[in-house]
Order: structure tokens, then sequence, then C-alpha cells
């Protein structure tokens, strides 16, 4: 590669890819800015008339006794993904620090059972898993929702912030002990501010975990006012009506967190899920 | 305000008496919602003792979440639903029969057509509320007067499609709306030992004359909900065959008439179409189930009946409320009630719920005007067998106790030979320090993830039929590697399925790994111009939610109002059925798996590229190495690393990707584009809850990714070391 001259033909690649990349949300966003409630073969994304009535009629829902249906969904949302965020970090890094500095016997057994829970098959463990929660009181409950969303995302994190830590050069731990800090210290003070990074990823991870989910949320939450965002998604796209207008404004909204997250953490995101691996 | 005065007045002496409450659940939205929210609220005002609360459930989940919450104590005390499902709930114990509560003068008042499909086994459970059967709309704009024979509707339909516009258009795929020249023609549902009767000759002849009527083009091809309202409103159809919750979805600026479906013409019988009555029934397991009778009462009583009817226009099963005249004056309500003494009750026994599967490959089968009626309707029969196979005989469970508890003690000696070691060698308290680490995470997961899963292990060890279960031992599993009801290489078979699995694993993964390596080489070119706005764009699909995504491509691929047709008409294709058959429907699935599948796989290869030293391409460049070279030599090997886990797993994930499979192509055709997890949830939620076959679908899902990921990694490290 010569320097100084432009490299030019890759965007003959790159922009068909970014075309088709975002064309698919622009027609979701199309969908959502136009009036009516129909789908529209017309190709260009670019709606024809401009109305933000779907966007009012999916935040204005309100049930029979007047509760403010996209309030409840919007906080337990919010709730839910935000708790699974904090309980998914907590578990993942301390166990990842544990399979990361400590040599003790069933490690090796412990990280094959924390992949070994990514190949179960999950839509079939439905039944155990309602009836169980159901014995715990945890139907319907936001509680009981945060729980399984958070082991869900426990082992693929876990896995993730473990390779992060064993890039962690390990001469301040070391250093640490000499001054006698306790192995807590060592992982509050000086493992996760270096980890910041790798951090925000998992969180990513575990608020997607819990915000984009739909199937769980649908069975095990009873009433409209404890549905969480997807699940009030559904209401749109029925059996004999079908709503894409209104479906495509709370698409938008509920995708729209997810997306500046994304936008937020990218620079983190690439190299971090590969830092374990290529350490060399 | 004087009214409101006196009754507030009492209020004191009421409070010292809290209301019962009495929870009912339904699916109603809109106008017939706020009809029944109406009627309940003048209830709660008129009496002290019962507060009658009603919670709208999606009409998708109202059923199954009925089947699992009553029986496990957390149900409603009162739920709306048509009444075909009352056999299956009244056998499973789910529902509480109403006679011995029935008031004589309520059911004298009730129309005795909706009381009859209530009945199961000689008790009554649950009273009407309104009934529900297809009916004739057409425009009048278009058409003069409505057909009285299909004759008729035929020669009104070429009319229409010599006019440029749509004569008839109805969901035509789905039994539902083809009941009514089913019925016409002559057809019967089911043998006398329970067997679909699909192949009689009524049956043939009214699939015959469904394949004319697409055939001459007199119905458009793959119709959906959304068609019929979209044409119907834009004035480009003729005439839709549709029950009254469509009459809220018409165009203000359309002036339609309906009409009760025509005689056909061969028969000199009429078209019946299903009836459905929806009901309110009592859950078995109410709360208080006296004051639960007391409001089902209520609910189908002649107030809350004119309510429903002049608000929320139902043709409501109180006949007493239709001599309101805002009621009987009701040119829409009037057609229905004419149309119900020419309806089929939903049959309620619990077989009907398995017919719809068989009978919908008949009908788009025929509708592909690729087979013979008399084929389709073979096949449905054949499908609605497979489905409905016979229970296993019931297995001791000795042997498999004594199996398990064995393994169990082998197991705890393992454990305790490890542990013994661990004291022996003094690691005890270093053990459990660590263990104290990794501890939280590992009993969460063992909790909420290992249990469920070797619970389910369980389950495939039991046959569930009916609400209740038998250990059948691995009966499941005989039955489904037998592949005795479809041979291994048609769909529904555990091998057609795997093999698709495989082929749509390998397909997905290999499509991820090219676009998501070719795009982080481009980007990582260090020269390129506005990388940042390109790996921003490109990494969008993996932030959306994967349900949209498949929804969305669904509406993308829709043969009609989809885009890609839309495009591809540009130019010069028109109006490729994506759905209809196994390539196109499994190139929509791929397209859409793929797509929202590329950005993992990009950063992934972006982030091990960025990871290479440069001075090793460099090296490379000096000794002469071109560039296919240094991709070969030096990129491959260090990126190697990183992408085999990722790659790994990728399979794993795309192995077990339901929801695009379940929502884009949903099996089509004919399940031939389902995957083993798809067909495993569909014997678990929508084949009559086979909860059994379902965990055996799970645990061979299982063994198989097991078996697949201890052989590459075996692999991968073998490759490792031979480089």
């Amino acid at each position: 590669m010569k320097k100084g001259r432009l490299d030019l033909w890759p965007h003959l690649l790159l922009i068909p890819a970014s075309i088709v990349s975002i064309y698919p949300v622009l027609w979701v966003l199309k969908m959502a800015l136009s009036p009516g409630q129909t789908f529209d073969s017309n190709p260009s994304p670019i709606p024809r008339a401009l109305t933000l009535e779907n966007f009012r009629a999916f935040t204005t829902t309100h049930d029979s006794s007047g509760h403010w249906l996209f309030a409840h969904e919007l906080w337990n949302s919010l709730f839910v993904a935000g708790a699974t965020t904090v309980i998914g970090l907590l578990l993942a890094s301390t166990a990842a620090w544990a399979f990361s500095r400590f040599r003790f016997p069933g490690r090796e057994t412990g990280l094959a059972a924390f992949l070994l829970t990514q190949i179960f098959p999950g839509v079939v463990v439905l039944i155990p898993l309602y009836q169980m929660l159901e014995r715990a009181h945890l139907l319907n409950s936001l509680l009981g929702l945060t729980l399984v969303y958070s082991t869900t995302s426990v082992p693929f994190c876990t896995w993730m912030l473990k390779g992060y830590f064993d890039t962690l050069p390990k001469e301040m731990e070391e250093s640490a002990v000499i001054d006698g800090a306790s192995r807590w210290r060592i992982f509050w003070t000086i493992a996760l501010p270096l980890s910041r990074p790798m951090l925000a990823v998992t969180a990513l991870f575990s608020f997607m975990t819990a915000w984009n989910e739909f199937v769980l949320a649908a069975t095990l939450m009873n009433n409209e006012t404890s549905y969480t965002l997807p699940v009030a998604l559904q209401r749109y796209v029925g059996e004999h009506s079908t709503d894409w207008g209104t479906f495509a404004a709370g698409a938008v909204l509920t995708s729209a967190p997810v997306m500046a997250l994304f936008y937020a953490l990218q620079k983190h995101l690439v190299g971090g899920l590969t830092s374990g691996s290529v350490k060399g | 305000m004087a009214l409101a005065v006196l009754a507030a007045a009492p209020a004191p002496a009421r409070a010292a008496e809290p209301r019962r409450e009495v929870v009912l659940w339904h699916s109603y939205r809109d106008a017939e919602e706020k009809a029944l929210d109406a009627a309940i609220a003048e209830y709660n005002t008129q009496q002290t003792e019962i507060h009658l609360e009603p919670q709208a459930l999606p009409n998708e989940i109202l059923a199954s979440k009925i089947s699992t919450a009553i029986p496990n104590g957390n149900g409603p005390d009162l739920f709306i639903f048509a009444h075909e499902r009352v056999g299956g709930w009244a056998k499973a114990g789910v529902i509480a029969p109403v006679d011995e509560t029935a008031d004589a003068a309520l059911l004298k008042d009730l129309l005795p057509e909706t009381i009859s499909p209530l009945r199961f086994e000689g008790r009554l459970y649950g009273y009407p509320l309104a009934f529900k059967s297809l009916a004739l709309f057409y425009d009048r704009e278009l058409v003069a007067a409505p057909p009285k024979t299909t004759d008729e509707l035929v020669a009104i339909a070429r009319e229409n499609l010599r006019a440029g516009r749509v004569g008839l258009v109805y969901e035509d795929g789905d039994f539902y709306h083809h009941a009514p020249w089913y019925f016409g023609f002559g057809g019967t549902l089911f043998h006398e030992d329970g067997r679909l009767d699909f192949d009689s000759p009524g049956a043939i002849a009214s699939l015959a004359f469904v394949r004319d009527l697409r055939a001459e083009n007199l119905v458009p091809e793959e119709i959906t909900g959304a068609l019929v309202a979209q044409l119907f409103n834009e004035k480009k159809a003729a005439m839709v065959i549709d029950g009254p919750w469509f009459t809220g979805g018409i165009a203000k600026d359309v002036d339609f008439g309906v009409a009760p479906l025509p005689i056909v013409s061969a028969t000199g019988k009429p078209a019946r179409p299903f009836l459905t009555d929806e009901a309110v029934l009592v859950s078995a397991k109410a709360k208080n189930l006296a004051d639960a009778f007391v409001a089902a009462r209520f609910l189908a009583g002649t107030r809350s009946a004119t309510i429903r009817a002049v608000q929320g226009r139902q043709a409501v099963a109180n006949a007493r409320a239709w001599d309101d005249p805002k009621v009987g004056g009701d040119p829409v309500l009037a057609a229905f009630r004419a149309q119900l003494s020419a309806t089929v009750p939903m049959d309620n026994r619990p077989e009907m719920r398995d017919i719809w599967e068989p009978t919908q490959i008949a009908l788009r089968q025929t509708l592909r005007l690729h087979t013979t009626p008399e084929d389709a309707g073979r096949a449905a029969m054949r499908r609605h067998y497979a489905l409905t196979r016979p229970a296993p005989p019931p297995a001791d469970p000795l042997v498999y106790e004594i199996v398990g508890v064995g393994g169990l003690l082998v197991a705890a000696g393992i454990f305790l030979r490890a542990a013994r070691a661990v004291v022996r060698e003094g690691k005890l308290a270093a053990a459990l320090a660590a263990w104290a680490w990794a501890a939280p995470a590992a009993v969460a997961t063992g909790f909420l993830i290992f249990a469920p899963f070797a619970y389910s292990l369980l389950l495939s060890l039991r046959d569930f039929r009916d609400g209740t279960s038998t250990f059948v031992g691995l009966a499941n599993f005989w039955e489904i590697l037998a592949a005795r009801a479809y041979g291994p290489m048609e769909p529904l078979s555990f091998y057609y399925a795997l093999m698709v699995t495989v082929l749509w694993t390998a397909v997905n993964v290999a499509l991820h790994l090219a676009i998501g390596l070719s795009l982080a080489l481009l980007l990582n070119r260090p020269l390129l111009k506005i990388k940042a706005v390109y790996r921003v764009l490109l990494i969008i699909p993996w932030a959306v939610p994967n349900y949209i995504t498949a929804l969305l491509w669904k509406g993308l691929f829709h043969k009609q109002f989809g885009a890609i047709n839309g495009l591809l008409s540009l130019a010069g294709v028109h109006g490729v059925a994506w759905f209809s058959s196994f390539w196109t429907a499994f190139f929509a699935n791929v397209c859409t798996n793929t797509w929202l599948g590329f950005p993992f796989m990009m950063v992934i290869c972006l982030g091990a590229l960025q990871a290479v030293p440069k001075d090793l391409y460099e090296a490379a460049a000096v000794d002469g190495a071109g560039p296919w070279s240094r991709f070969r030599h030096v990129t491959v090997p260090m990126i190697r690393p990183a992408l085999v886990p990722a790659l790994l797993l990728g399979t794993v994930w795309t192995f077990n990707q339901f929801n695009i499979v379940y929502l884009v192509s949903g099996g089509e055709p004919d399940n031939s584009t389902d995957i083993l997890i798809s067909e495993a949830y569909r014997w678990a939620f929508a084949r009559k809850e086979q909860y059994g076959y379902a965990s055996a679908y799970a645990a061979l899902i299982f063994v198989l990714l097991l078996g697949w990921s201890w052989f590459s990694t075996r692999l991968a490290k073998s490759a490792e070391a031979r480089a």
C-alpha cells in the first residue's frame, strides 16, 4: 500500500452494504411516520406524507381502568433491563474474576458448564420455568422476570469478562498483595476500573437481553400493566387486523435506546469481544 | 347529580364489608372492550357485594395462559372465550359447569343455537354472550344485489375481474374461512372413529371449487387479513367473506352491505360457516364460585347484552336484547342474525384443535394449483393422523428409577472422591474461598437454567394428553427416531427437520463469516475514509430486537405489499410468492437471519484484525508475499483463535434460532422450512400441548449440539496443533 493514495474502491462495496443494512430500518421509520396502518409496496424509504399519529397512538393507550399503559410498559422495561444489568454484571464479574485469577478444583467443570448453557434449547424450557416461578410466587412479577433474564446473560458475560481479565497485567495485583490488600480490594479497586470498557460491553449485552426479549415476558407476565414494551407491541399484530403503523412506531421507540447504546459503545465493542482470545 | 348523591349516601355502611372481587379475563378490543367495560361499570355501581374486574389480554396468548394459569391456581375467576375449547377445558377440570346454578328465565332468553355448543358430556359450561360467524360483505357501488347462489357469486366476480377489480377476497388458505364451502358442498369433519374425513366427495368438491376460483383469478393469491381489508377499503374488491370484526376496519367512504352467504349451486344447500359462540366461562378454581356464577349470569343477561350490542355492535346471544330497536334495526347485526340459522357450531371436542394445521395444508396445496384436490385431501388426513397418533403404552418407571438413582450415586461418588482429594491436599480453604466468588453466578444458573432443563428431561419421559400425563419411558424418543408417520425425507419427520436445520445452520454461518470478514477487512484498511460512519451503519441490524426484525422482514417479503417485490417489479419481475415454495421461503429466512447476524461476526473479525501486529504484514511484504498470500499466511492464522469460539457460538445460536424461522416463514410451505427447535415449539404449544414429545425433541437437540461442540473443539484443537 502506497501512502498518500486514496483508498476508493472499498466504498463500492461498503456503500451498498450500508444501504442493505439500514434500508429495513428506514422502512420501519417510514411506516411509523406515514398515516394509515398498511404495508406499502413502494420501495422508496421516504414517506409520502408525514404524521406523528402512530407515535401518539402507541404512547397514549390506556386500559379499561384508566392506567396509562405506555408509562407502565416503559417503566417495566426500564426496571427489568436496569436490574438485569446490575445483577448480571455483579454475578458475571465476580465469577469471571474467580475463573480468571484463581486455580481451584472444579474450575474447568464450572467453565464448561457455563458454556453448556448456550446449547440448551430455550423455548422448550418455558414450561418447567413457568411452574418453578409459580411455586416461588414469582410469576407476574418484575423480580421474577429480572432473575430469569439476569441468569440468561450470565454465562456468556462471564466468558467474555474472563477473557478480558486474563489480558490484564498481573504486576499491579502482585504489588497490591505485597501491600496487604484483600482479594476483594484488588478486584474492586484495581481490576474493575481497568476493565471499564469491557464492563460497558457486558452491561450492554445484559441490558439488551432483557430489553429485547419477548417470549418469556409474554408467558410469565399476566396483565397489561406488567407487560414490557416488546409484549405490548404484540397487541398491534393481531389475528384479524394488523396495525402496522402503530406497530412500527412502537418498534422505533423500543429499538431506539438500544441503538443509542450501541452507538455510544461501539468503540469498546470492537476488540472487547475478542480481547481474551487474541492475547497471543 | 341527585342519583350520584343517593348512591354515595350509604357508602360508609358499605365500607365495613369490602366487595368481593371477581376477576374476568377477556381479549376484546376497541368498541367491544369499551362496551363490556361500560356494562361492568354499571353492574359495579348497581350492587354492593361483588366488584367485577375486567382484564384484557392479547388474543394470541389468552388460551395458553388460561391452560397454564388456572390449574396452577393463579388464573381469573371468569373468562370470555370461544366455545370450542370448552371440551378440552372441561375434561382437564379447568372450567366449572353452570347448570346447577343456572337460572331458567335467563336460559330461555338465550338463543338455543348459542346454548347447545356450550354443552359437553351432558353438562352446560358457561353462558353465551355473543355469536360470530362469517357472512358476505359487498361494496354497494360494485355489487347491485348480493348473490343468492354461488353461480351468481361467480358471475359477479367475473364481471368485476373484467373491470380490472378483484371479484372476491377472503382468507382462503385457512380452513375457518373455507368452512362455508366445505359444509355447503356436504363435507363432514370426522369419521366415527375420530379420524379426519377430508376425502369425502363433498370435501373434494369444495376444494375443487376454490381451486377453480383461484385458477380463474377470481380470488387473488396469498391472501392475508391485511390484504382483504386493504382491497376492500380501496374499493378494489367487490366481495369479502369475513366476520363481524371486519366491520370496524372498513373505511368511512365505502358503502357496504352485509348478507348471509349464498346457496351452493351444486348441492342446493346453503354455505354454512362455523359458529363461534363467545361465552363467559367459570374457572373451576375461582376464589368464590358462587360469586363467579352470579357475575357470569349478569354478563349474559339482557342489560349487559343490550349495552354490548348497542355500544360494541356485538351480535349478542340474548334474544331479549334484540327487541331494542337499536339492535334489531341494525342491518349489519341483522345479517349476522340471519346467518345464524345456517351455521355449523365449531365442534367443541378436543380433537377439533388438531384439524387446523392439516386442513391448512390441504387448502394451501390446492390453491398453489400444483396438487389435485384428492391428493391435497389425503395429505390433510395423513397429517391429522400423525398429530393425533395414539398414546404410547404406559411404562414401568422402576427401571428408570434404578438407572436414575444409580446415576446420581455415581455422580455423588465422583464428587466425594474429588472433595476428599482436595481436603487431603489441604486445599479446602482455598477452594471454598474461590468458589465463594463464583457461587452467586453458579447458584443462579443452577436454579434458573440447569434445573428447568433437567426438569424438561424428566418431562420427556411422559406422555401428555388432555391435561394429564403418564409415564411412558423412552417411547417419545422411539416415536421420533422411528419416523413412522412420515418418512425420513418428508417434512415433520425428525430426520427431515434435522437436514433442514443443518443446511440452515451451515448456510447462515457461512454467510455471516463471509460477509462479516469481508466487511471487517475493508473497514480495517488504514487509508479508508469515513470508517466510523460505515461502522455505525453496519452495526445497526444487531441493535434491532430479534422479533421486530423477523416481523419486519416478513413484511418486506410480502407478496403484495412487500418492498422486495416492489423492488423486483422495477426490474420487471412481478409478484413472487416467497412463502409458497421451499427454496424461496428458505431464502427469505436466510436473508433475515444473515441481515441480523453479520454485524456480530464483523465486530469479532474487526477486533481480531486490529490486534494483528502491523510489522507482520511488513515483514511478509518484504519477503515478497502478495495480498492473497499475506491474507492466507498472516491474517488467517492470527485471527483464528478469536474466530473459532465465535463460530462455535454462532453455530449453536443459529441451530436454535427459533424467532426467525417461526415468525418469518412460519414453516411454510407445509412445515418444510421448520427447523428442529420450531418443530419442538409446535409440539409443545401449537399441537395439543404435547410437552413430553416436545421435551424429547429438546433433549435430542441438546445431544446433537453436545456432540457437535465436542467434535468441533477437538477439530479446532488438532488444527491448532498442526499449525
